[in-house]
């Protein structure tokens, strides 16, 4: 995914327009166009760069550029200890970022073989789902602004607040919240918090309502996602895609479910949800269904909240035994890992960072091929990514 | 449409010609930024703040009242700027090329039996060529601006204003036959005299039988003036503004007001083809009270239909390129077609 020299660009260019004319059938000779999306443009999200040789409206060839906004996490988590890590690794997805800080702790708590009691276990499940809800409810509105309507991004954001002010009333951050420890979390929930929480929910649930009538019922929405940007399953599965966006191609498959983490998620009843088509009207619809799932998750949990502490017992210096250890969660964006290196210092060795959003983007050179423009905006935007989870 | 514009009918008679004509240049040249800043305040910001769950601008003016002024004083400060290979005759013409289109078509929309500015026999086919207008100056900016996004946007504006030209000449042809005559002037007494079945209690308005045209025409108007859900020319997220995107301070200024500016003129249209204009269904329509009482008649139906346009574009995502063109000739050309036969049929036999 490195950028190609400009011999080499220019060689595939002429290849291109080749390719173009000889599939248009033309005689007369026409010229494609190298049109740069980004790095700043509105529907990038930030600052990525696709470089897309058009041929008319049409895209012959794009090809994502990224690093714009490469901040050096996995570097700088080398100079930081264990409890000072997770303030970094908190703005890798920024919009849902206490579930950024989970993979993280609970790699680091399997090197120290530690584990967390059941109610740090439940209450990191419960803020991970909000988070979830947080950063996908924002997706909703913001797929219908980059198909041209207004409305519905403001509508996100306002119902985005509630859930927000429920994880700055437990942690005391609205977006970094830098909450969870090895061994556990930071602070126990606050008063009326729980029942505060449930009202929340049910506010996120008519908020799903109101969108699968607003935007998924619009005819021009549909007619704008339906059979765009399809990802069959075996495609999506060898470039690694993850999260909703696998799941939205008919792979069954969920981490929360699925995988072995030491959270409350078995402890519930809740459902993956799939869809069987794979283009962006199907990205769009499971996401819708999982916030709505999430809700239920996080009622659910607040209702058979165990007692407890919440913290084990860990020295107040933290050394990591040396080893190393692998553990990934079922992040908003798709599956998020942390492989942590420690020679038994007070700071990791080496940590790589397996995020969501880099491997969901490298799909788009396959999935560009022969689309149109507007096309583009609904492709990248249905397979959401942040720029902060690519670059990190 | 505005004080001066009675004043002008009235005085029409007394005043010699260069008087006249300079007081109806001064009144168009009044009407379409004060269309365009009302437009923008009331649905751009305050209908569509409301319908988005916010509370709008509120501090320029009693109730953000005066944001739109304190905005183009913002625009008149900013740096006049023309892109490196910018062609900067094309550049520095095209928004002006855009606006005349605008202004052009306030020319014949009548506001009462003598507050007129120019009363044409062919006004609204005048109405309607002048409007297409407009393509010259967005191409022009379009190219230009010597930028990949403002010719895409180009090209996509010429695509769209072309093929929607079409249904709303067509969807104005059942009005014209139903009324017998191309003239504003006439189609708006035809509505106020004419009669439902015998009963004359409301006149006629053609939107009662033309409501196939009436829907045409909104949707032709909407991709005319490039909104939502027909903003392609200049779809944001797309190909970020497009030919606007190389425009600062007031040439940027001049297609906003073009833009809102033509909306209201079309709104105007509508309200004076299907509503009844002016006029009311009782009293002397010769009477010189309808020059002062028709423009506020006009205001309040062209409101209505600005509301609905407006509405229209803040509800809806965009459409893409091939859908808009498949919009406008396999469904919306068909049906002012058949709009067109039935009302024929309907003139003959009735």
């Amino acid at each position: 995914m490195t950028a190609v020299g400009t011999d080499q660009r220019q060689q595939l260019a002429y290849v291109a327009t080749q390719a173009a004319d000889a599939r248009l059938n033309v005689e007369i000779e026409t010229e494609g166009m190298t049109l740069n999306i980004g790095p700043q443009h509105p529907a990038t999200h930030g600052t990525l760069r696709l470089v897309a040789r058009l041929d008319g409206e049409q895209v012959v060839e794009a090809e994502p550029i990224m690093g714009y906004m490469h901040r050096g996490y996995e570097k700088l988590a080398e100079v930081r200890t264990y409890p000072q890590v997770t303030t970094l690794i908190n703005r890798i997805d920024w919009l849902g970022s206490f579930a950024n800080e989970v993979p993280f702790i609970l790699a680091a708590e399997k090197l120290m073989e530690v584990e967390a009691p059941p109610r740090a276990q439940w209450i990191r499940t419960v803020l991970f789902e909000l988070s979830r809800i947080a950063n996908i409810t924002l997706f909703l509105g913001d797929m219908a602004v980059q198909l041209g309507a207004l409305t519905p991004v403001f509508m996100a954001f306002r119902d985005r607040e509630f859930v927000l002010n429920q994880i700055e009333a437990a942690t005391g951050g609205r977006f970094h919240p830098n909450f969870d420890r090895i061994g556990g979390l930071k602070d126990d929930l606050p008063k009326g918090w729980i029942d505060d929480t449930r009202q929340v929910m049910e506010k996120m649930r008519d908020f799903c309502d109101e969108f699968e009538e607003l935007v998924l019922g619009n005819e021009i929405f549909e007619a704008r996602t339906r059979g765009i940007g399809i990802v069959p399953a075996d495609v999506g599965l060898a470039y690694g895609l993850s999260g909703a966006n696998i799941r939205a191609s008919g792979v069954d498959w969920d981490l929360r479910r699925d995988g072995h983490e030491a959270l409350a998620y078995d402890q519930v009843d809740w459902k993956v949800w799939t869809h069987p088509d794979g283009d962006s009207f199907a990205r769009y619809w499971v996401r819708l269904q999982e916030t709505r799932e999430a809700t239920h998750i996080v009622d659910q949990l607040l209702d058979g909240l165990p007692s407890g502490p919440i913290m084990a017992k860990v020295p107040r210096i933290i050394k990591v035994p040396a080893g190393e250890a692998y553990a990934a969660t079922e992040n908003p964006l798709g599956e998020m890992g942390y492989y942590v290196v420690s020679k038994g210092d007070l700071v990791p060795f080496r940590v790589k960072i397996r995020s969501a959003s880099f491997s969901n983007i490298s799909i788009t050179p396959w999935l560009l091929k022969g689309v149109y423009v507007p096309d583009i905006i609904t492709i990248l935007a249905s397979l959401y990514f942040i720029l902060g989870d690519i670059d990190r | 449409m505005t004080g001066a514009a009675v004043m002008t009918s009235l005085l029409a008679a007394e005043v010699p010609y260069w008087a006249s004509t300079i007081i109806k240049l001064g009144v168009v040249a009044l009407v379409i930024p004060t269309a365009a800043l009302m437009l923008g305040y009331v649905f751009l910001m305050k209908m569509m703040s409301f319908m988005q769950s916010r509370l709008g601008p509120m501090e320029a003016g009693p109730y953000g009242t005066l944001q739109l002024l304190a905005d183009g004083l913002k625009f008149l400060q900013k740096e006049d700027i023309f892109p490196a290979k910018a062609d900067r005759t094309v550049f520095a013409l095209a928004p002006l090329v855009v606006l005349v289109s605008t202004f052009l078509i306030y020319v014949v929309i009548p506001t009462g039996p003598d507050a007129v500015v120019a009363q044409l026999d062919v006004g609204i086919f005048y109405a309607l060529a002048v409007s297409s207008l407009s393509v010259v100056g967005i191409l022009m900016a379009g190219w230009a601006s010597a930028n990949k996004y403002a010719l895409m946007g180009g090209l996509r504006a010429a695509g769209q204003l072309i093929a929607y030209e079409l249904p709303l000449v067509l969807a104005v042809m059942g009005v014209v036959i139903q009324a017998g005559t191309l003239d504003l002037q006439k189609i708006v007494t035809a509505q106020a005299e004419g009669e439902i079945f015998g009963w004359g209690g409301i006149g006629n308005p053609f939107i009662l039988t033309q409501f196939v045209g009436f829907f045409i025409f909104l949707v032709a108007v909407q991709a005319e003036t490039t909104q939502p859900p027909f903003d392609m020319p200049v779809a944001e997220s797309e190909i970020v503004g497009g030919y606007q995107v190389e425009y600062t301070g007031f040439r940027f200024l001049f297609f906003f007001m073009g833009e809102f500016g033509t909306a209201f003129a079309f709104a105007a249209l509508a309200a004076v083809l299907f509503l009844g204009g002016w006029a009311l269904p009782w009293g002397d329509l010769e009477h010189w009270a309808f020059n002062i009482a028709g423009p506020v008649i006009m205001l309040v139906k062209v409101m209505a239909v600005s509301a609905l346009i407006f509405w229209f574009r803040f509800t809806y995502p965009r459409l893409r390129e091939d859908q808009l063109q498949r919009l406008a000739w396999k469904f919306l050309i068909p049906l002012s077609l058949v709009n067109i036969v039935v009302t024929g049929i309907f003139k003959v036999v009735l």
